[in-house]
C-alpha cells in the first residue's frame, strides 16, 4: 500500500463496482447487551475485501459497539465474528489478528509521551520486528502521504486536532493492515479539520484497503462508501447503494434520519 | 558565645566528620537499596492487585494496608529483635532494609496503581489494536505515561524512605545518626548532631528540588 498505488487503485476499484470479492469480516449473529440494554440484537454483516463501508445510525444505535466487536476491544455475548477466515475470540492468536486491522479512534489515542515519528513507527518495530530504521523511514513516508512530514519530530499535544487524527491514520497504517476500522474520526474535530481527515480517508479508500466507517458525515458517505449500512436500536435496518439510499431509502427509520440530518 | 560552643563547635565538628561521613555512607547504602526494592516490589504488587488473578487481588490489598499501617519503627524492632526466636537472624542493615523495603513496596504499589488507573482507556485500546503485545503494551505506553504522573508522590516516598533510615539507629545500625550520637557521646558536645542534621538536609534538599525541575520538563512534552 504505498502512495504511488493510490491511482492505480482507482481504477481497480471502478472495475469491482460491486463488491464480489470474498468476506474478509465475517459477523454472525452477534448479539450485545448492556444490562437490560440490548446493543447488538443479532448482527449478520460480511464485508468483502476492499470494500469501504459506511455504518449510519442515531447515536446509541450500536454503530461503534459493532465496529469494536470486529478488533474485540469490545466483548460480545454470543455470536461469531471471523477476520480473514481467523475467528476473533481472547487468547494467543489476539495480538496477531488485531494486527491486521487497524483502527482510528474518535479521540485520536495518540501517545502523547512518543514524538509523532515514535507514535508510527512503534507498533511495526514491536509486532513486526522490523528494524527501528527501516520503521522509521516506513513511518516518514507515511507522514508524507498524510500531509504532516514536517511535523514528525514533535509530540502529540502539540498538534491540532486535524493533524493528531491524520499521524493516528498514519499509525494504523504503519502496520499495513488489511481492513481500517474508523470510529467517528472526526467527531472530535473543530468543523474546519474535518475535511483534512475526509481527504485523507477518501485517497485510502481508492487504494483497495477494506474500510468500516462509524460516521455522521453523510457527504463522505455519499461519494466513497460502497455501501451503507443504517443501524437503529442494535439493528441493521437498511443496506443499500449510497446514491440508493440517499435518494430513495426504502425504510421508514432511515428516512426520518435522514430527514434529520440533512434539514440542518 | 556559649551557644556557637556548644552547637556549632568547629573542632568538634572536624574530629567527628570522617564518623559522620561513615555514617552517611551506611545511610546512603541503606536508603538507596530499599528505595530500589521497594520500586520492584511496589511495581509487582500494583501490576498483579491490577492485572493478577481476581482471586488472589485481597491478598495484595491485605498486604498493602497492612505495611501501609504499621509504624516502621515497630516493623523494624520486630524484623531485629522478634524473627530471631524463629530462627531468622539478620544483621542490622539487613533488618533495616527489610523494614524500610517492605514499607515502601506497599506505598509504592499505592502510588504506582494510582499512576496507571490514571492513565485513558483509549492508550490501552490503541495497543491492543495495533497488536502490541501485553508487556509492550505496559513497558512502551502505560507505565511510562504512569511514571510521569507519579514522579511527584515517589519521589515524595523516596524522600521518606530516605529520612526513616534514621530508625535504624534503634537496632545498633552505625548510620548517620547512630554516628552522630556516638560522636556527641564521646565529644560531650551536640555539635555532631547538628552537623548529621546538615547533612541530612544537603542529602535531601536536591532530592526535593528534583522534583520540580522533574514536573516542569514532562510538562513540556505533554503540553
Amino acid at each position: 500500500m504505498q502512495f504511488n498505488d493510490m491511482q492505480a487503485g482507482e481504477a481497480g476499484r471502478a472495475a469491482s463496482a460491486p463488491p464480489a470479492g470474498r468476506p474478509i469480516i465475517s459477523i454472525r449473529e452477534l448479539r450485545k447487551m448492556y444490562g437490560s440494554f440490548c446493543a447488538l440484537s443479532g448482527i449478520n454483516l460480511d464485508v468483502a475485501e476492499g470494500e469501504v463501508v459506511v455504518l449510519l445510525g442515531p447515536s446509541g444505535s450500536g454503530k461503534s459497539t459493532l465496529i469494536r466487536c470486529i478488533n474485540l476491544l469490545e466483548t460480545y455475548d454470543s455470536g461469531t465474528v471471523t477476520v480473514d477466515n481467523v475467528a476473533v475470540r481472547p487468547g494467543p492468536n489476539l495480538a496477531a489478528v488485531r494486527s491486521e486491522v487497524g483502527m482510528v479512534f474518535q479521540s485520536f489515542n495518540l501517545f502523547p509521551h512518543m514524538t509523532v515519528l515514535r507514535n508510527v513507527a512503534l507498533a511495526p518495530i514491536r509486532v513486526r520486528k522490523l528494524a527501528p530504521k527501516a520503521a522509521e523511514e516506513r513511518a516518514m513516508e507515511l507522514l508524507t502521504r498524510v500531509g504532516i512530514a514536517e511535523q514528525a519530530g514533535k509530540f502529540p499535544g502539540q498538534l491540532s486536532g486535524g493533524q493528531q487524527q491524520r499521524v493516528a491514520i498514519a499509525r494504523a497504517l504503519a502496520m499495513e493492515p488489511k481492513i481500517l476500522l474508523f470510529d467517528e474520526p472526526t467527531s472530535a474535530l473543530d468543523p474546519e479539520m474535518v475535511g483534512e481527515v475526509l481527504d485523507v480517508m477518501q485517497s485510502l479508500a481508492r487504494t483497495g484497503v477494506t474500510m468500516v466507517v462509524v460516521t455522521h458525515e453523510m457527504g463522505f458517505a455519499r461519494r466513497v462508501a460502497d455501501r451503507v449500512i443504517f443501524m437503529e436500536r442494535g439493528q441493521i435496518v437498511e443496506e443499500a447503494k449510497p446514491e440508493a439510499f440517499f435518494s430513495a431509502p426504502k425504510e421508514e427509520r432511515a428516512r426520518a434520519f435522514l430527514q434529520a440530518v440533512l434539514n440542518h | 558565645m556559649d551557644l556557637i560552643d556548644t552547637f556549632f563547635n568547629g573542632r568538634v565538628l572536624w574530629d567527628a566528620l570522617p564518623l559522620l561521613l561513615m555514617g552517611l555512607g551506611t545511610t546512603l547504602s541503606l536508603g538507596i537499596l530499599s528505595i530500589v526494592l521497594g520500586l520492584i516490589g511496589g511495581l509487582i504488587l500494583a501490576l498483579l492487585r491490577l492485572y493478577g488473578p481476581p482471586t488472589l487481588s485481597g491478598l495484595w490489598v491485605l498486604y498493602i494496608d497492612l505495611f501501609r499501617a504499621i509504624p516502621i519503627l515497630v516493623l523494624l524492632v520486630i524484623v531485629y529483635y522478634a524473627l530471631p526466636f524463629v530462627g531468622i537472624r539478620l544483621s542490622p542493615f539487613a533488618s533495616a532494609t527489610t523494614a524500610l523495603s517492605l514499607v515502601s513496596a506497599a506505598y509504592s504499589a499505592e502510588i504506582l496503581r494510582a499512576g496507571i488507573q490514571a492513565i485513558p482507556r483509549g492508550q490501552f485500546e490503541a495497543s491492543q489494536a495495533l497488536g502490541l503485545s501485553y508487556w509492550s503494551m505496559m513497558g512502551d505506553i502505560v507505565l511510562p505515561q504512569a511514571v510521569r504522573i507519579v514522579i511527584p508522590p515517589m519521589t515524595s516516598n523516596c524522600i521518606n524512605v530516605m529520612k526513616d533510615t534514621a530508625l535504624a539507629s534503634v537496632v545498633a545500625m552505625p548510620d548517620l545518626l547512630k554516628q552522630a550520637t556516638q560522636a556527641q557521646a564521646l565529644a560531650a558536645n551536640p555539635t555532631p548532631l547538628i552537623g548529621a542534621a546538615a547533612l541530612y538536609v544537603l542529602l535531601l534538599l536536591p532530592m526535593v528540588r528534583a522534583v520540580g525541575t522533574l514536573e516542569k520538563h514532562f510538562a513540556k512534552e505533554r503540553r
